[in-house]
């Protein structure tokens, strides 16, 4: 019951995906619709399960006084005070409009934008030391490597930008699109295999060992 | 006192009196200019703790990691109740909640309780293990892994694949050819003209190849396969190169954008 349940439900709603795409039908089209907005309410059940475990793990933190708690009391108040400012009530003129709500796109524009994008900027340091060594030009490869990033990199620069431009853009449009579709059409073949592996039953490992 | 202590005052103090000079004294609505001053002022600090981890790991640069976790993972949460639960599912299935939530009723559709209910079975892995339960949650599990593999399949078959091999072969060996003495007549190596097309589409139609062969793994790279294979590998070091040089410009233009909002916005330095 446990293993053979969930396998009956991949083989059959795998297949009946699967299905749904050939089938030039509307009620099939609709089928299919309504499957993908079933995935999707689902997923916001799967993000409460996530939420659960990360006030629990940080609780947990707190509780037993492990190594830097006193910052899981700073994720709680983050993640419990953008909940609240999040909720819907109390009429028009209430603060908890939801989404809406000042608080809560404030949170977003002044907290969440600045940490997430100065973190992502802090790599261009990080990215600099990692350059050097990449770009030590020791082989032939290497060099290649090293002009093709190079060319891209001052594409943009005002003063020489007329000149590199045109054969910047002939390197992203000719011989790193040949490459990208030769990884595309690997990409694509892995996730065809892998996909039909899953629907015939074959990979299990989701299932877990119990 | 306690550094563990002393650092934390010291630090809101500080930020008090930041925000105390960002304020504009003179403006007509006091409350909107604290709340500016504060908005401003509180993007700056972060910066300033995300920046501080260039010297080391350390206090402000953990407070800022933490907070980011929390408000992101609740962010997301909220998004994903209002855009999904709120405006899909619940004004399909009750019309007194769909009003408790502000979304117009749209009928009942029995069968949006399948997902609920797949949803909420998920949820039994939160039940105690004494319970004996939680195994069920395998269901929905089974369910997203079956519709993801399903769906990928086919898109992935059509854009990565079919797609790819039609738009690489649909290529024209001879663009615009109308003649050899045309050709010779109107040579150009500008980017637009009949060379540099018929060039191009030559080094994409062999670098497809080549790249193919580097990757096929069931016949030793030898001979003139190893051949085909080792312009494989140069064609795919271009576009590492090119790959990495957009990210480094990215990361660069994120880190200008920050320097901008700290010079310009918050300490007002710069014009």
């Amino acid at each position: 019951m446990k293993r053979q349940i969930p396998l009956a439900l991949v083989i059959l709603f795998g297949w009946l995906m699967l299905a749904l795409y050939f089938i030039p039908l509307e009620g099939a089209q609709k089928i299919n619709e309504n499957l993908l907005d079933w995935t999707a309410i689902i997923g916001i059940f799967a993000l409460a399960l996530g939420i659960w475990s990360l006030i629990s793990v940080n609780v947990d933190k707190i509780q037993y006084k492990k190594r830097d708690w006193p910052y899981s009391i700073v994720t709680l108040f983050g993640l419990f005070a953008m909940i609240v400012f999040g909720l819907k009530f109390g009429g028009a003129d209430s603060m908890f409009q939801g989404q809406e709500s000042y608080m809560f796109r404030h949170f977003f524009d002044d907290i969440l934008i600045p940490i997430f994008s100065t973190m992502f900027s802090l790599l261009a340091f990080f990215i600099a030391s990692a350059a050097y060594r990449a770009f030590r030009a020791r082989s032939a490869l290497a060099t290649i490597l090293l002009v093709g990033a190079i060319i891209v990199m001052i594409r943009f620069f005002p003063f020489i930008a007329e000149y590199t431009r045109p054969v910047a853009d002939w390197i992203i449009n000719v011989p790193n699109l040949a490459a990208k579709r030769a990884i595309w059409m690997g990409v694509g073949l892995g996730i065809v295999a892998t996909g039909l592996k899953v629907i015939l039953g074959i990979e299990r490992s989701y299932l877990g060992r119990d | 006192m306690n550094r563990k202590v002393l650092i934390p005052i010291a630090s809101i103090i500080v930020f008090i009196g930041f925000v105390l000079l960002k304020l504009d004294w003179d403006g007509a609505d006091r409350t909107h200019e604290l709340w500016e001053a504060l908005e401003v002022t509180a993007g700056g600090f972060l910066t300033l703790m995300i920046f501080s981890f260039l010297y080391k790991d350390n206090a402000f640069y953990k407070f800022a990691e933490h907070l980011y976790v929390g408000i992101s993972a609740a962010y997301w949460m909220c998004v994903g109740f209002w855009s999904n639960l709120a405006q899909q599912a619940i004004p399909h299935l009750s019309q007194s909640l769909s009003e408790a939530l502000g979304q117009p009723f749209l009928g009942y559709i029995w069968h949006y309780w399948i997902p609920v209910a797949l949803g909420l079975i998920l949820l039994t892995r939160l039940l105690p293990e004494s319970m004996k339960i939680g195994w069920i949650s395998k269901w929905t599990l089974a369910f997203i892994v079956a519709s993801t593999a399903g769906l990928f399949i086919t898109a992935n078959l059509q854009a990565n694949f079919i797609a790819q091999i039609a738009s690489t072969m649909s290529l024209p060996l001879l663009p615009d050819w109308t003649g050899f003495g045309d050709f010779l007549s109107n040579f150009d190596l500008s980017y637009e003209g009949q060379f540099v097309k018929m060039f191009s589409n030559w080094v994409i139609i062999i670098g497809v190849i080549s790249g193919l062969v580097y990757f096929f793994f069931s016949k030793e790279h030898t001979g003139w396969f190893g051949r085909v294979s080792r312009l494989g590998i140069w064609v795919l070091m271009v576009t590492f190169g090119a790959a990495f040089g957009y990210t480094v410009m990215g990361r660069v233009s994120l880190l200008v954008g920050r320097l901008t909002f700290l010079f310009r916005d918050w300490a007002g330095v710069i014009g």
